[in-house]
């Protein structure tokens, strides 16, 4: 393990030990043409056979499904954006501005697939791995459910399964990508808001695309991150806590070796100390 | 379109991202209305009122394409002198018969051919009979040879007409009218004309509930008389499309599951109006009409010939005595009223859901609990197979199970994966499809059912020497079958057409003869199997040909991408500009050549002059590009094929929050009305003071019957929800995600409130209007239940071809849940007596 292994650019499949991995795979989702249509969630269901969760009226504007989860491995957010000034709308009945600012922001959300993944650096039993496309994948038969991954995540992408108690995510469609597929969300996306490719070339797409749409803005395409950089990057058109995404999300494992470093030198002194006050108890 | 036309929407997107602008027109802003650049709200059932503005804005500020207005439209015709419009008779063209309800029509004539109009009697029976759907494939019947006037200046001339009906349609009226500001309408307006003319053509592109009106045929006209006023008819990127609710709805008025249509808008024929043979195909081709419909003879005999072979002789009229008659309105919503009358005794319903997805869902219901026996075809127990034990009229009493005499048989169907062929979509292009797998279990093809429901009468028949018999014995119900499932593509060589000494195909209707020497099953079709190739099976993909693409699937007719495509050339048959470059005479080879095949006689010059007294095809003049109307002309004004008027005009949907502020009179005066204890109508009442419109979400599929079944789509939409402006909950006292319920005087129904700025009042004729929106998925079956948005509707239909008013009406809305059990009839009945006590 290199030392920069848990922070910083790196390629995340020959950092992982594969020689003459495939290029890094990835989706770049541009927020700017997704029309909320949720093809994506229920294409991503039906291949991986992820379960429903559950019938209930949220009551956020068109999102049912709430956010991600272990049995959403996609999630359309919708938010409905008035106008900056609250707008009368009687007002506007009487004869104001007729088209207020009104916006309506819909993203499909999904497994960033990290760079530095902190699901899969505190995983104790070696289910979740680092794919040869530098993806993360959970491994279902090797999850022991212990959860660690759960608060690993910087995104709160990765959950356990009610009933199960093992953790779920997106897996990028590990099984499609290696026969040369496209994901099945990608695959079912009408308006190409959600692209799948080498990941080199889609942040060259994105840097063109986000050049040409008005008030657009790149999120997780930067490998200076605090994750550096995702497999799954977007292209949205607010300030991320807008989506429900975190502002300068950082690998919950950055620290680690620091923190190591620290405790082992706490235990070298307490064993230093306790050897101390055995060798005064001898005395 | 992006709701519910969502894949089709990429088109859309990638326009966009190439600089198109997006202008979305609609009563709420949908997920079209995110991703289009200008949203404009609008009033429901305003909407002729905003397109004839567009058209008095096109008029006053001479935006029309002048030389195409005057060489392919009706523009220069000179009508009648006795023509009076709603300008002088307040809302009412001449010729009104208030007692019928329709017009004599023979005053809206072009001049010298008065005594072609519809007399009020038969106009009755056209209504009576949807008559208007005959058109799908040609214009109503004109005589050859209309005085004219090119110049345009002639006071009675279709222009003058057209610009004095709509003059009053200012930006100004508009804005009182539709609710949208004049300058926003006025930009509206720019970009339609600026993306017109020689070097540009739009589309107009609608989704079917625009139909769904009293006025829903009138509708349509209003676009297409701004779309041939701009010259976008005929043009590569322009015309007026569609997008119908579910796959193949073109095919099924193609090849019609319609009351009063045969094959390739043949009319059914009737049992007053088409005694013989003769006087029906006559009816059809008007002797001394012009255009291809002349040889109608040969399509009426082709189709006997299929229907009934050998069996079909010159002397017994090609069977045409087997053909069961029209005596009237046979259509569904006649029907379901007749059905509460105990008229009728059984049904067939087929991937149909009308206890959810048709207008008035208590008179569905309780129809259907009153027959003999109903059959059920669908992939699931829909409501319309269980509502005699789970509908709402359980609750309240209506219908007692125990009683209900309805013997229901439920026969489980294939989906479309689950059988082999062809969906016809909106640019009436045939596309193939393979079976993917074998129906589970019981589950059988539409084709496996009737083609054994046919083999089992007939052999229940069999020797029977009754005369109503002997149309179903005689039948050619001989197909190629593979195991017990019929051949798809044996169905398919019989549309196209065959000789029938060989059985060698035909290679399209030019083929077709009236001696009986042909059979076709559908003329339009005919030449979809040319050369014995299924040609809808064509599957070559867009970037190994040319932008056309005629190599992917196969269009009606004689494989046409656009219709009247003679009109992308100019009168001479030069290109109207290189950029719109499409059909246009090769002088040097002396024919017609271009992307696409030529809608012309591929040798007729522009030149050509029909000599005097000519008929048929021979009269089409050389710059008659509308080749299937009477005249040769795309019509702006039409003189006769319209019971409720020449030209499109304003009226309030029937029930309407809203008096007209154009004309004294308010709403469609010939709209089809049943009076019937079971369909009250809303009168004009505070008791019902909001406009409602209800429509799709993406997430779901029509009346629920393919989607509430499955666990992936009814979590996405799980709840039946109602949607008002913060605005409107303030007045009434609505909670986000709290229950409200909706009144009419047919039903009161309860969903989960969602409020959102989406949703706006809007401010018509100098006072605030809020408009509700609801979907329409919910029934009483499935994993997700929820009342039906459909119980609101009345039974009110357009006259031309019998549709419902379902996209608007008026209602109230209050908190908390609607009364259940008797309770609730008394409720609706209470708010309805007081509408009428304050009226």
């Amino acid at each position: 393990m290199g030392t920069n292994s848990l922070y910083g650019p790196l390629d995340p499949a020959s950092d992982a030990g594969y020689t003459d991995a495939p290029p890094r795979m990835g989706f770049f989702t541009d927020t700017s043409v997704c029309i909320g249509c949720k093809a994506c969630e229920v294409a991503c269901k039906e291949w991986n056979a992820v379960p429903d969760d559950g019938f209930t009226l949220l009551g956020h504007s068109y999102d049912n499904t709430g956010g991600l989860s272990a049995d959403s491995w996609r999630h359309v957010a919708f938010i409905e954006q008035p106008a900056a000034s609250s707008v009368d709308a009687l007002a506007v009945a009487a004869g104001g501005p007729a088209t207020p600012d009104f916006r309506w922001l819909m993203m499909s959300n999904v497994c960033k697939h990290c760079t530095h993944a902190g699901c899969l650096d505190v995983c104790p039993t070696g289910a979740l791995f680092r794919t040869e496309f530098g993806t993360v994948v959970v491994q279902e038969d090797i999850c022991n459910g212990c959860g660690y991954c759960v608060p690993a995540c910087p995104y709160g992408v990765i959950d356990q399964r009610k009933g199960d108690g093992r953790a779920w995510k997106c897996t990028m469609c590990y099984d499609r990508i290696g026969d040369g597929l496209t994901p099945a969300c990608a695959q079912a996306c009408p308006t190409q808001s959600i692209q799948y490719g080498e990941l080199d070339e889609l942040r060259e797409r994105a840097r063109e695309r986000v050049a040409k749409v008005e008030g657009a803005r790149l999120y997780g395409h930067d490998p200076d991150d605090g994750v550096g950089g995702d497999g799954a990057f977007f292209l949205l058109l607010d300030e991320p806590e807008v989506y429900g995404l975190p502002p300068d999300p950082i690998v919950t494992t950055r620290d680690l070796p620091a923190m190591w470093k620290r405790a082992g030198l706490a235990g070298l002194a307490m064993a230093a100390a306790v050897a101390v006050s055995f060798l005064g108890g001898n005395r | 379109m992006a709701e519910a036309h969502p894949v089709g929407f990429q088109y859309v997107v990638e326009a966009k991202n190439r600089g198109a602008k997006i202008i979305h027109v609609d009563p709420r802003f949908t997920r079209t209305s995110a991703l289009a650049d200008e949203f404009v709200p609008m009033r429901a059932g305003a909407d002729i009122a905003f397109l004839g503005g567009v058209v008095n804005y096109i008029l006053s500020n001479e935006k029309d394409f002048r030389e195409y207005v005057v060489a392919y439209t009706n523009a220069s015709m000179i009508v009648s002198e006795e023509f009076r419009d709603t300008e002088e008779l307040d809302g009412l063209f001449s010729g009104f018969d208030p007692e019928l309800n329709v017009y004599d029509q023979s005053s809206w004539q072009y001049a010298g051919q008065q005594h072609m109009g519809q007399q009020e009697g038969e106009a009755h029976a056209d209504r009576e009979t949807a008559s208007g759907l005959e058109q799908e494939s040609h214009g109503p019947p004109i005589p050859a040879g209309v005085p004219r006037d090119p110049t345009l200046q002639d006071p009675r001339c279709v222009y003058q007409i057209l610009k004095r009906h709509y003059a009053r349609y200012t930006p100004e009226v508009v804005e009182r009218v539709c609710g949208v500001p004049k300058e926003q309408f006025l930009g509206v307006c720019e970009a339609w004309t600026a993306n017109s003319g020689r070097e540009r053509t739009t589309a107009l592109v609608y989704s079917v509930g625009w139909t769904q009106h009293s006025v829903g045929v009138q509708y349509i006209r209003t676009g297409a008389i701004i779309q041939l006023l701009l010259g976008n008819m005929g043009r590569p990127g322009g015309g007026v499309m569609a997008l119908r609710g579910h796959a193949s709805i073109q095919g099924s008025t193609d090849i019609p599951t319609l009351f009063n249509l045969l094959p390739g808008y043949l009319p059914m024929p009737h049992h007053r109006q088409h005694e013989t043979f003769q006087k029906w195909v006559d009816e059809i081709r008007h002797p001394e009409q012009k255009g291809f419909w002349a040889n109608a003879e040969s399509y009426a005999v082709s189709l006997l010939k299929a229907y009934w072979g050998d069996a079909a002789t010159a002397e017994n009229d090609w069977g045409f005595g087997w053909l069961p008659r029209l005596t009237g309105d046979h259509g569904t919503y006649q029907q379901v009223l007749d059905m509460i009358d105990g008229k009728i005794k059984g049904y067939f319903l087929l991937g149909q859901n009308p206890a959810v997805g048709s207008a008035h869902g208590k008179a569905q219901r309780l129809g259907m609990a009153n027959l003999d026996w109903l059959v059920v075809r669908d992939l699931f127990m829909i409501e319309s197979a269980t509502f005699w034990k789970d509908g709402p009229e359980i609750a309240t009493g209506e219908i007692v199970p125990s009683e209900c005499r309805t013997e229901v048989f439920f026969m489980p169907a294939a989906s479309h994966a689950e059988k082999e062929g062809t969906f016809t979509q909106t640019q009436r292009m045939l596309q193939w499809r393979e079976k993917a797998l074998d129906p589970p279990g019981d589950c059988r093809s539409e084709l496996w059912f009737f083609y054994h429901l046919g083999r089992r009468i007939r052999a229940k028949l069999a020797g029977s020497t009754l005369d109503r018999d002997q149309g179903l014995l005689k039948l050619n119900w001989d197909y190629q079958v593979h195991g017990d499932e019929p051949s798809g593509a044996d169905v398919l060589r019989e549309i196209n057409g065959y000789r029938v000494s060989d059985k060698s195909v035909v290679s399209g209707f030019a083929d077709l003869k009236a001696d009986g020497s042909t059979a076709c099953g559908c003329w339009i079709y005919s030449g979809v199997f040319k050369d014995g190739v299924n040609q809808a099976a064509r599957r070559k993909p867009g970037h190994e040909q040319d932008w056309v693409a005629r190599e992917w699937g196969w269009a009606w007719p004689a494989d046409r991408r656009t219709l009247y495509n003679r009109a992308s050339a100019d009168p001479e048959g030069r290109p109207w500009s290189e950029r719109k470059k499409y059909v246009w005479w090769d002088p040097g080879a002396g024919e017609w050549t271009g992307y696409d095949v030529p809608d012309f006689e591929k040798t007729k010059p522009p030149s050509y002059r029909p000599p005097e007294g000519a008929t048929g095809v021979e009269a089409i003049a050389g710059d008659d590009a509308f080749i299937m109307q009477g005249d040769g002309k795309g019509w702006l004004y039409a003189p006769s094929g319209l019971i409720d008027g020449p030209l499109p005009t304003h009226y309030e949907p029937a029930e309407s929050p809203v008096v007209n502020p154009l004309y004294g009179q308010q709403a469609n005066p010939t709209r089809k009305r049943y009076a019937h204890p079971a369909n009250p109508e809303n009168p004009v009442s505070a008791a019902y003071p909001y406009v409602f419109t209800t429509s799709r979400l993406t997430e779901h599929h029509t009346a629920g019957g393919m989607s509430r079944q499955l666990a992936y789509l009814s979590e996405l939409q799980p709840e039946m929800f109602v949607e008002v402006s913060p605005q409107l909950a303030a007045e009434r006292g609505l909670e986000h995600l709290g229950w409200a319920h909706i009144v009419t005087s047919r039903a009161a129904i309860e969903a989960r409130v969602m409020v959102t700025d989406r949703l706006r009042p809007l401010r018509i004729d100098g006072r605030v209007v809020h408009q509700i929106w609801m979907p329409y998925h919910w029934g009483s079956s499935g994993l997700v239940t929820g009342d039906s948005a459909n119980d609101l509707i009345g039974i009110v239909l357009d006259p031309n071809v019998l549709i419902q008013e379902s996209k608007v009406g008026t209602c109230d809305i209050r908190p908390g849940r609607r009364p259940t059990g008797p309770a609730l009839i008394d409720y609706v009945n209470d708010y309805r007596r007081r509408a009428n006590g304050d009226q």
